[in-house]
């Protein structure tokens, strides 16, 4: 074994190193040296080194926690015959670990209490930030509705065409497969009591009412609110929001205010070709049923009144805003770390699904109350 | 040099929630003057701009840029004086949807009720300056480093301001076209008498273009005096870092 214990005085331990001091020997020896230390608490410690013929970083580091020990007992520690190889590595070491005193942990009761203070002074001052934002988007918005020519026009058409002409093809896709897969698992059951053409009621009124806002709302969360939160973040990392800062101009106004109505506008229109593309994928299975489209198309007009869809379409608005808010909001809140991109970006989306849920419900309590 | 400064940081401390980064800074900047800001990476170089900027709310201490306080101005005041600085960014923070020109225009079109001929004719004059005028067709992507950093400067120019803020203006930047800019900086200086605060801690660009420099070292002020003076400082860390030798 590379070292000896040899206790000098009742205040004073000795610690004879000798040989190789390299990552085989000190993972033998790590826990017999600090616990013949940390054992007998000794006033006065000495190392002996100068039989050590080889120190690696393992050495160093058990040198060092020798150190830490002492120091944290307030007592001293001689390192004795050491040479300038090993000197050198023991100040190299140094500088990347300093060997300083060890401050005491806190206890636990305060370490709690001050996490949740900081928690909720977090919270605080993020539930601020919202609400500010919502106040300076309600201002920039009514500013662009009596300032027309100080709007973003381009920004709003090249935003309208990334969230909706972009957006069309899984909108279509989707809403075509959600009508045809709707209809398809109901035939049976509706089959049993030979009412298959109300399931015409069932996928129409379901897709007006309820699945056409939240599916393209859900759709436009993942897609747009990601895609904002990522562009206005990127330009926060690229400063340029700091430009516009230092210009004097209100980042909500030039890069929210477009984007925010370009999406509230354009998510109507989505809803409605993901009903019409729901509505196709309904009436394919009613055809292989043996339907025709003027009893489909009969059936929907009886049961689908403009009310039912005037109550999703209001809805589709306040889900488009809801959507284009967070997502802008997130890109805003971005820092300057490499991570927050990425963190605002899942962020946008997840707190839009939440939210988009919230509001659903409330317009359900709201639809009900008022017997839409 | 006139004797009432343009810009008066008085006893500045800042930082970043519970980190001080900035303490007890002071100094002052004359008009017309090309001001430097260096020290050793992570010293508070650009904290302290973006104090002086109001991009960071300071803890305590003033800052007044043309005799108006920042730091105590409300916002429609901070708006004003605002209007009086413009600002480069590291990045150079073009908008990448706009041409180099429309760049330049932003503050002129958002800001002011000129007509968008006099904006164009003002953009081009702008861009003329830092010698880019042929290429204000240019989206920021398929323009160079150099030239996005110079189309930056005539944007931050657009509106006429008294100071102009530069953060690391050669950062990223080759040394043949670092020169360039240091030569537009002087120039502009010359030519307009606008006061230039930068953050650099490129040498040969303090040793050309520098009429006075500060150095931050541990967010405080170590030395300041001209470059020419720093080299010869009676502080190690001063010297080593004017003399290009290693901090240990």
């Amino acid at each position: 074994m590379p070292f000896q214990v040899e206790e000098i005085s009742a205040k004073t331990l000795k610690l004879e190193f000798s040989g190789r001091l390299d990552v085989d020997s000190i993972s033998e020896i790590w826990g017999l040296c600090l616990a013949a230390v940390a054992k007998r608490h000794p006033e006065n410690l000495e190392i002996d080194v100068k039989e050590v013929n080889y120190c690696d970083s393992a050495g160093v580091a058990l040198l060092q926690a020798l150190h830490e020990i002492q120091i944290k007992d307030e007592h001293s520690v001689v390192i004795k015959g050491s040479r300038s190889d090993l000197d050198a590595a023991l100040v190299v070491k140094e500088n990347v670990l300093p060997l300083k005193k060890i401050i005491p942990k806190e206890s636990l009761a305060n370490v709690f209490l001050e996490n949740l203070g900081a928690r909720a002074f977090s919270v605080c001052k993020d539930l601020r930030g919202n609400i500010v934002f919502l106040g300076s988007l309600a201002y920039q918005i009514y500013f662009v509705f009596l300032n027309p020519h100080k709007f973003r026009w381009r920004d709003f058409w090249c935003s309208m065409e990334d969230v909706g002409p972009r957006a069309l093809p899984i909108i279509a896709l989707i809403g075509f497969l959600i009508g045809l897969i709707s209809t398809f698992q109901a035939a049976p059951s509706f089959g049993q009591f030979g009412a298959q053409i109300l399931m015409v009621n069932l996928v129409g009124l379901g897709l007006v009412r309820e699945m056409g806002p939240l599916l393209t709302a859900v759709l436009l969360a993942g897609r747009t609110a990601s895609a904002f939160a990522a562009e206005i973040g990127t330009m926060k990392i690229n400063q340029e929001v700091n430009a516009l800062l230092t210009m004097g101009l209100n980042p909500v106004r030039f890069l929210v205010t477009p984007r925010i109505l370009a999406t509230m506008l354009i998510t109507p229109i989505l809803e409605a070709f993901l009903i019409f593309f729901g509505l196709v994928g309904c009436y394919a299975v009613m055809h292989s049923l043996g339907y025709s489209l003027e009893a489909f198309l009969n059936q929907i007009y009886q049961s689908v009144k403009p009310l039912d869809y005037l109550g999703g379409l209001i809805k589709t608005f306040v889900f488009g805003w809801v959507i284009a808010g967070i997502g802008c909001l997130h890109g805003l809140k971005t820092t300057f770390d490499a991570q927050s991109v990425g963190r605002s970006t899942t962020q946008a989306v997840v707190s839009s699904l939440i939210m988009l849920v919230l509001v659903d419900g409330i317009f359900a309590l709201l639809y009900y109350v008022l017997d839409i | 040099m006139s004797e009432t400064p343009i810009i008066q940081v008085q006893n500045v401390t800042t930082g970043y929630g519970k980190k001080k980064v900035l303490s007890e800074v002071s100094f002052d900047v004359y008009p017309g003057e090309v001001f430097m800001i260096t020290g050793v990476s992570g010293c508070g170089k650009t904290t302290l701009l973006n104090s002086m900027i109001s991009l960071l709310e300071v803890i305590s201490g003033d800052i007044f840029l043309d005799g108006s306080s920042i730091v105590k101005a409300n916002e429609k005041e901070r708006l004003a004086i605002l209007r009086k600085i413009g600002v480069l960014y590291q990045s150079g923070a073009l908008f990448g949807s706009m041409s180099l020109l429309e760049n330049v225009s932003l503050p002129l079109k958002e800001l002011t009720a000129l007509p968008i001929d006099a904006i164009q004719r003002i953009a081009h004059n702008k861009l003329k300056m830092v010698n880019l005028d042929e290429f204000s067709h240019y989206m920021p992507a398929s323009a160079s480093g150099g030239m996005q950093k110079r189309t930056a400067i005539a944007r931050a120019m657009a509106l006429d301001p008294k100071i102009l803020f530069l953060d690391e203006p050669s950062a990223g930047l080759d040394p043949s076209t670092s020169v360039e800019l240091d030569q537009i900086i002087k120039n502009l200086s010359k030519n307009l008498g606008i006061t230039f605060v930068i953050v650099s801690h490129d040498l040969s660009s303090i040793y050309n273009i520098g009429q006075r420099v500060i150095f931050l070292h541990d967010g405080r002020v170590m030395a300041e005096g001209k470059p020419e003076d720093l080299r010869k400082h009676k502080d190690p860390a001063v010297y080593r870092f004017f003399n290009r030798e290693p901090v240990s």
